[in-house]
């Protein structure tokens, strides 16, 4: 089974390095890290915060546009091209596919992070400066990109690459406020109200748990603990975003 | 044995937001058996490719059953045995041939040097052997058609599926194919291929089946489904000089040379037995038999016009 989807995954990350649009982005990402650097000219007192600001914040944005618009097409772009046909008449389970066409995407999305954090930790020793908090920001970014990835898969298996993009997008940019809706909860007199509210702050994915670049920028120290939940939150939200996906799939029918 | 076994198989589609349903196949049996060449013959739309992606579990019957090598089709450890080649095939475009190939062997759990020296021979198999190292962007149709059946036998397989393998090939690709399909049941495996090139067909099958509109008409061996339907001969003689023959019509007067065309068997007799009285030579003597695709046309003629709520869609 591993070597099934080691081949997919393996195949699926020669086709992201073969796209032009990761490369397309990668550039635009190392070019928004670097303009961090000349941002912070233009500032006075706190240029190192800028340069981690902005570069914390484009390695964020573009490594979630990289698994959006890479991620949505996996599963339908092979129904579509039809290239699935002859995949799924060889001896492979469907669910394999599914989990081969994921581990295909973080794997180019390890390779991705690791180049847009290795420029920026560049740009910061030209700076002098090194912080290891940085570094545990960037992982906890990583972690955020294997959820979306994983919700990236499922719309995949559902529906159309441009309406795929736009709900993992939307689904990304609430799972960021959801404290919004705890707080609309909160506030909400109607006890059924309430709970609807509840159940979609619980439901709904918090990619706040992956978020603290605020912190690091301001120089605090991030708790082993708040990392430990962000991994067992990402194992079991991504799990059971995964399963659903490989459901989805084993029953479509390939038209 | 058989190695391939649908009874009793339906399947329809519905249309988006419409609760009604458009039969593609309807009670479909069909058995292929071991080792033979079977042509899965039929228009455009008649269900071909449907029964292809259920045979394989690309799509699910609504009911009925499929069987393949005596087990219930669906366990993915069974297409192990298969090789499939679908139709219009487009492949991953940004691999060469031979990444292509390899890919495929690795999904079949072959090491390393086994998936060198298969991809090697397949390549050479199908006439690739120096262009495997280009991607399959840049090749044509033609090349496409030979490195997806090159891909459809990686796994050296006992079944071999191909959805319209002649479709869009000159004369000299449809010959390789032929010529492949051919070695393929020399070697002892069982082909299953779908077609309207009925030239080819007639040529190379064991047996056909004729699909019309979902449901299987004719099935049999090419000689049985076309035999007693010669209706009429065509005799050429040479040297009658103008004088009358005895039975029969000339379609055509040649310099010493006439075309006759014969109704019956008995005046076939009656006009060979009389060629010396009138000073002529036998040139040839040919049955003008009923082809397939004369069956083909009949059994859509038969099946009148599609009804509404039936599909006349192509890949389906």
């Amino acid at each position: 089974m591993l070597s099934r989807v080691t081949a997919i995954a393996l195949n699926t990350f020669r086709e992201a390095i073969r796209n032009r649009v990761l490369y397309l982005l990668l550039v635009f990402a190392v070019a928004m890290i670097t303009f961090a650097q000349i941002l912070s000219l233009l500032t006075v007192g706190s240029e190192e915060k800028i340069i981690k600001d902005f570069g914390l914040a484009s390695i964020d944005i573009f490594g979630v546009l990289t698994a959006v618009f890479i991620g949505v097409g996996l599963v339908s772009r092979e129904i579509e091209r039809r290239t699935v046909y002859t995949l799924l008449a060889k001896p492979i389970h469907r669910a394999e596919f599914v989990l081969g066409k994921y581990g295909g995407l973080v794997l180019t999305l390890l390779i991705n992070t690791a180049v847009m954090a290795l420029w920026f930790f560049l740009i910061l020793a030209l700076k002098g400066t090194f912080d290891a908090g940085l570094a545990i920001a960037i992982l906890m970014l990583f972690m955020e990109f294997l959820l979306i990835t994983a919700i990236a898969v499922l719309f995949s298996c559902l529906s159309t690459p441009m309406l795929s993009s736009v709900m993992t997008l939307s689904l990304w940019v609430i799972g960021h406020l959801l404290w919004s809706l705890d707080l609309l909860g909160a506030k909400t007199p109607s006890a059924a109200a309430r709970a609807l509210w509840r159940t979609l702050y619980y439901l709904l994915p918090n990619f706040s748990n992956f978020d603290v670049k605020g912190q690091v920028v301001q120089g605090l120290s991030v708790a082993p603990s708040a990392v430990g939940f962000a991994a067992l939150y990402l194992a079991l939200y991504g799990a059971a975003v995964l399963i659903g996906a490989c459901m989805v799939f084993q029953r479509k029918e390939l038209q | 044995m058989a190695v391939l076994e649908l009874t009793g198989v339906a399947k329809s589609y519905r249309a988006h937001l419409s609760l009604r349903k458009y039969w593609i196949l309807r009670n479909l049996d069909l058995s292929i058996q071991e080792g033979e060449v079977f042509g899965f013959i039929g228009t455009n739309g008649a269900g071909k490719t449907t029964t292809i992606k259920l045979a394989l579990g690309l799509i699910f019957p609504d009911s009925g059953s499929i069987r393949l090598f005596g087990d219930p089709a669906g366990n993915p450890e069974l297409r192990r045995r298969i090789g499939f080649l679908p139709e219009n095939p487009y492949f991953y475009d940004y691999l060469t041939g031979r990444e292509f190939l390899d890919f495929h062997a690795r999904l079949f759990g072959m090491k390393a040097a086994d998936r060198r020296r298969r991809v090697g021979e397949l390549l050479e198999r199908v006439g690739l052997g120096n262009r495997g190292d280009r991607q399959l962007r840049l090749y044509s149709k033609g090349m496409l058609q030979r490195i997806g059946l090159a891909q459809a036998l990686v796994n050296d397989p006992e079944l071999v599926i191909l959805d319209e393998p002649m479709s869009g090939l000159d004369p000299i690709g449809r010959r390789e194919v032929r010529d492949i399909i051919l070695d393929l049941k020399a070697r002892g495996r069982t082909v299953f291929f779908s077609t309207h090139i009925l030239s080819d067909t007639e040529m190379i099958c064991d047996r056909v089946g004729i699909l019309v509109r979902g449901g299987l008409k004719a099935v049999g061996r090419v000689e049985d489904l076309v035999r007693g339907e010669a209706r009429f001969w065509e005799v050429t003689l040479a040297g009658v000089n103008g004088g009358e023959i005895p039975c029969g019509r000339v379609v055509s007067r040649g310099a010493n040379q006439i075309l006759v065309r014969v109704e019956t068997q008995a005046d076939l007799h009656r006009l060979l037995g009389e060629l010396n009285g009138h000073g002529a030579t036998l040139v040839s003597v040919t049955p003008a038999r009923q082809s397939l695709e004369d069956l083909l046309v009949r059994e859509v003629h038969r099946a009148g016009p599609a009804r509404s709520g039936e599909v006349e869609r192509d890949a389906l």
